[in-house]
């Protein structure tokens, strides 16, 4: 067997083999099903988690007012315009009286002869009074002239007949007179309550205000209890927000919060939770709060989006961990401890949560413990895994 | 003994690793074929393996949610939760849309989930989970969002917080991951303009908009914006209950379809991506003969372009196996070659296509066998040239 010297081009051919075959083994180590789960890694540890709570809401007045007519009519003036502010008593828009002014001028009238009426029937009265003396001076003369025989029996009689029916016809006066008052009393409150309708058609403003809407123009009908003007108190503006049921707990009147409006996000509002509504949504799922402006910023409109993030306790040092490393499965919640260097499954039991990602976990880790963040992939119990500094994509 | 095979090989060595680079990126080729098939079926997989759930259940009479659209009212899990078997429950909503990013807009799920229940996205590459109710999202990587990134949905800004991988649709797009109630809105709601046009269209309607009843027409254009509605909810089993039992009681109780998972799978793959997974499984199969045949005519013809050279072999008195083996040699090294370039440029080139190419380590090896095979038919055709051969060509010619 003769041996051959190595020439050049199976030094290259060999080259080129090496070449292949490392370029194979390594992509077939790199990937597939032989390849490690990259995954990176946190330990457990003492954290300050700020227990936060985050809802959205709309800006809302506390106290807006819908003037309206207490009956049907229709609108005769509207004399005020949306944006206005108005002040408590200001007339805001008017009713058409329709016959009301006439019909008052119709019971004045009746009022007036009502007066007549009383000042007649007191003349009527002294008339009889008057007559009722004659009858009276008659009458006593009649029985003295009758007691000494001067006049018959029956003269006295009819004197004193006479009297009775003077009597008579003066109660009967006092009775009319008694009665011409009491109608008089009666159209003066006829009068009265026509006043008070009258002026219960002017629409007068309760508090005051900005006006929000004008739903009703002038000569348009309107119903008993629907608004023609809409009227807020500007500085009773607060944020009706809505936080899910789920996360909370541990809200409370007077908490800081931050509010971020819509319309300016990038400068928040400190407020403080003014009300928790004794109702929850069971719709939705939501708790729903109020939450105040120490100070209300101009401009702000009705309507307007607001986020709301509410501290629910001061910052507290407990033991944490990214909320990236907590899973939920069928066996309960926990997290993948490296044990060995080999993923374990671990069962926690969680705490508060804070909105930038910790969670604090009360039991079932130690401190320093390591336990695997991110993944590439779902993990298994025993799976190869390789711990490095970051995974793809996750550049800031 | 010298081994004739690699000194021919050594003779025109060039022409033979050139050869063998060729075929390795033809096999390549159908490799990757094979991989963007079993990619689609595994994005059907993925999808539901990710969802976390035992059990699907949709509206009634459809094969949603991804499927068929569905729609059933949000209350439903709470129903759900109280059947035997069932430990966890959740709404969930899926709307394909275009997302946007930046000056672009990329093709996205948006998926509409609760926090910390199935649905959630199980694992994370980078950043957190959703902590507040509203405006974060969870991102694919392939989306090509980054952490801190702001995505348009609709009318809202949602800031990307984690970034997820492999998390796609079934039809390959990849996933973002936002709070529910967004979703909810984000699916039913309309932009500005049709809910403007919508009002004005409510306040033109006589009966709606009656002057006796003030209010009605408020009542009215509330109710048309509020949406309680979603697509699936997402059922996981408590440990030893039975899927099957579990689906019959939804399905006859509750007035819903319920779907475990093998039907879920059955639906995805054998329903949603049937015509375009055999689409690529015919291509697959043309490419695969389309290669076997190349191979084959490859070894024939440097078979057939050593005829000299084998006349005079047989001339000086090589034995008839010495000659076949060499020819048969030859034809395993270019096939080994062949799949060696092959497996690499595949596993190469497969991250950068745009959907996912899934190369199983058994296809690999089927292919593996294939090519031997195919190589050692063909170098017996070539064999039998050989042999025939008459070693008078070797003077003659």
């Amino acid at each position: 067997m003769k041996i051959t010297q190595p020439s050049g081009s199976s030094l290259g051919l060999g080259l080129l083999a090496a070449v292949l075959l490392g370029g194979f083994g390594l992509v077939v180590a790199r990937s597939g099903p032989l390849a490690p789960t990259q995954v990176t890694v946190a330990h457990a540890e003492e954290r300050a988690l700020r227990a936060e709570l985050f809802g959205i809401g709309t800006v809302e007045a506390r106290r807006s007012y819908f003037i309206g007519p207490t009956a049907a009519g229709r609108l005769k003036a509207v004399h005020v315009d949306v944006g206005d502010r108005v002040k408590a008593g200001q007339l805001l828009a008017e009713i058409d009286p329709v016959d009301l002014d006439e019909r008052l001028r119709s019971l004045e009238a009746a009022y007036a002869r009502a007066q007549s009426a009383v000042s007649a029937t007191e003349a009527q009265r002294k008339d009889m009074l008057a007559r009722r003396e004659i009858a009276g001076l008659n009458a006593r003369r009649y029985r003295d002239l009758g007691d000494q025989h001067f006049v018959s029996a029956s003269a006295v009689e009819s004197r004193q007949q006479e009297l009775t029916s003077a009597q008579a016809a003066v109660d009967a006066t006092e009775a009319n007179l008694q009665s011409a008052r009491q109608e008089l009393t009666r159209l003066k409150a006829d009068q009265d309550a026509l006043r008070e309708q009258r002026q219960n058609l002017r629409l007068l403003a309760p508090r005051d205000g900005i006006v929000t809407s004008r739903d009703a123009e002038p000569g348009s009908t309107v119903i008993a209890g629907q608004a023609v003007i809409r009227l807020i108190e500007p500085d009773s503006l607060w944020v009706k927000v809505r936080f899910d049921q789920g996360r909370s707990r541990g809200l409370a009147v007077g908490q800081a919060t931050r509010i971020t409006l819509r319309s300016n996000p990038g400068q928040p509002l400190a407020g403080q939770v003014a009300r928790i509504e004794p109702l929850s949504d069971s719709v939705t799922e939501e708790r729903i709060a109020q939450v105040g402006f120490d100070q209300i910023p101009p401009g702000l409109s009705v309507g307007e989006m607001a986020e709301v993030t509410v501290e629910t306790t001061v910052a507290l040092a407990a033991l944490a961990l990214p909320n990236a490393a907590v899973k939920h499965t069928a066996r309960g919640t926990g997290v993948w401890t490296l044990q060995d260097g080999k993923p374990a499954f671990t069962v926690v039991r969680l705490g508060q949560a804070s909105l930038d990602g910790l969670v604090e976990v009360i039991d079932g880790i130690r401190r320093e413990d390591a336990v695997i963040v991110h993944s590439e992939r779902d993990l298994a119990p025993g799976k190869r895994i390789k711990v490095v500094e970051q995974l793809a994509g996750s550049l800031k | 003994m010298i081994s004739l095979a690699g000194r021919d090989i050594l003779h025109s060595w060039s022409k033979f690793v050139f050869t063998g680079i060729g075929l390795g990126l033809l096999i390549g080729a159908t490799l990757t074929m094979a991989g963007v098939y079993r990619g689609m079926v595994d994005d059907a997989k993925v999808l539901l393996n990710n969802s976390g759930a035992d059990l699907w259940v949709v509206q009634q009479d459809t094969l949603g949610p991804y499927a068929e659209s569905s729609s059933i009212h949000d209350d439903v899990y709470r129903s759900l939760l109280t059947l035997p078997g069932v430990a966890r429950a959740a709404n969930v909503t899926y709307l394909t849309m275009q997302v946007r990013r930046g000056q672009q807009d990329v093709r996205a799920m948006v998926v509409g989930f609760e926090a910390g229940q199935p649905g959630e996205p199980e694992y994370l590459v980078a950043g957190r989970q959703l902590t507040r109710s509203h405006y974060e999202a969870v991102a694919d990587v392939k989306t090509g969002f980054r952490l801190g990134d702001r995505i348009r949905i609709r009318r809202h800004d949602y800031t990307v917080v984690g970034l997820t991988r492999r998390m796609v649709s079934s039809g390959g797009d990849p996933m973002v991951f936002i709070p529910l109630k967004d979703a909810q809105e984000a699916q039913f709601l309309k932009d500005n303009d049709a809910i403007l046009n919508e009002r004005a269209r409510t306040a033109a309607n006589p009966t709606l908009n009656r002057p006796g009843v003030p209010g009605l027409l408020d009542a009215i254009q509330a109710s048309q914006t509020a949406n309680r509605n979603v697509n699936a909810v997402l059922v996981q089993l408590a440990p030893g209950a039975a899927a099957e039992q579990v689906a019959s009681a939804v399905k006859r109780w509750k007035h819903l379809q319920a779907y475990s998972r093998s039907e879920m799978e059955e639906i995805l793959v054998a329903k949603l991506i049937a015509t375009s997974a055999r689409q690529i499984g015919m291509f697959l199969v043309i490419l695969a003969v389309v290669s076997a045949a190349i191979v084959a005519f490859i070894i024939y013809t440097m078979t057939l372009g050593k005829i000299r050279e084998i006349a005079v072999l047989k001339l000086i008195g090589t034995r008839n196996r010495t000659i076949a083996g060499m020819i048969l040699q030859q034809a395993m090294g270019l096939g080994v070659i062949g799949f060696i370039v092959g497996k690499t440029v595949a596993t190469l080139w497969a991250p950068y296509f745009p959907k996912y190419v899934l190369l199983e380590p058994g296809d690999a090896l089927r292919g593996f066998l294939a090519v031997m095979l195919i190589c050692t038919l063909a170098s017996t055709l070539a064999i039998r040239a050989a042999l025939r051969v008459d070693p008078a060509t070797a003077i003659g010619g």
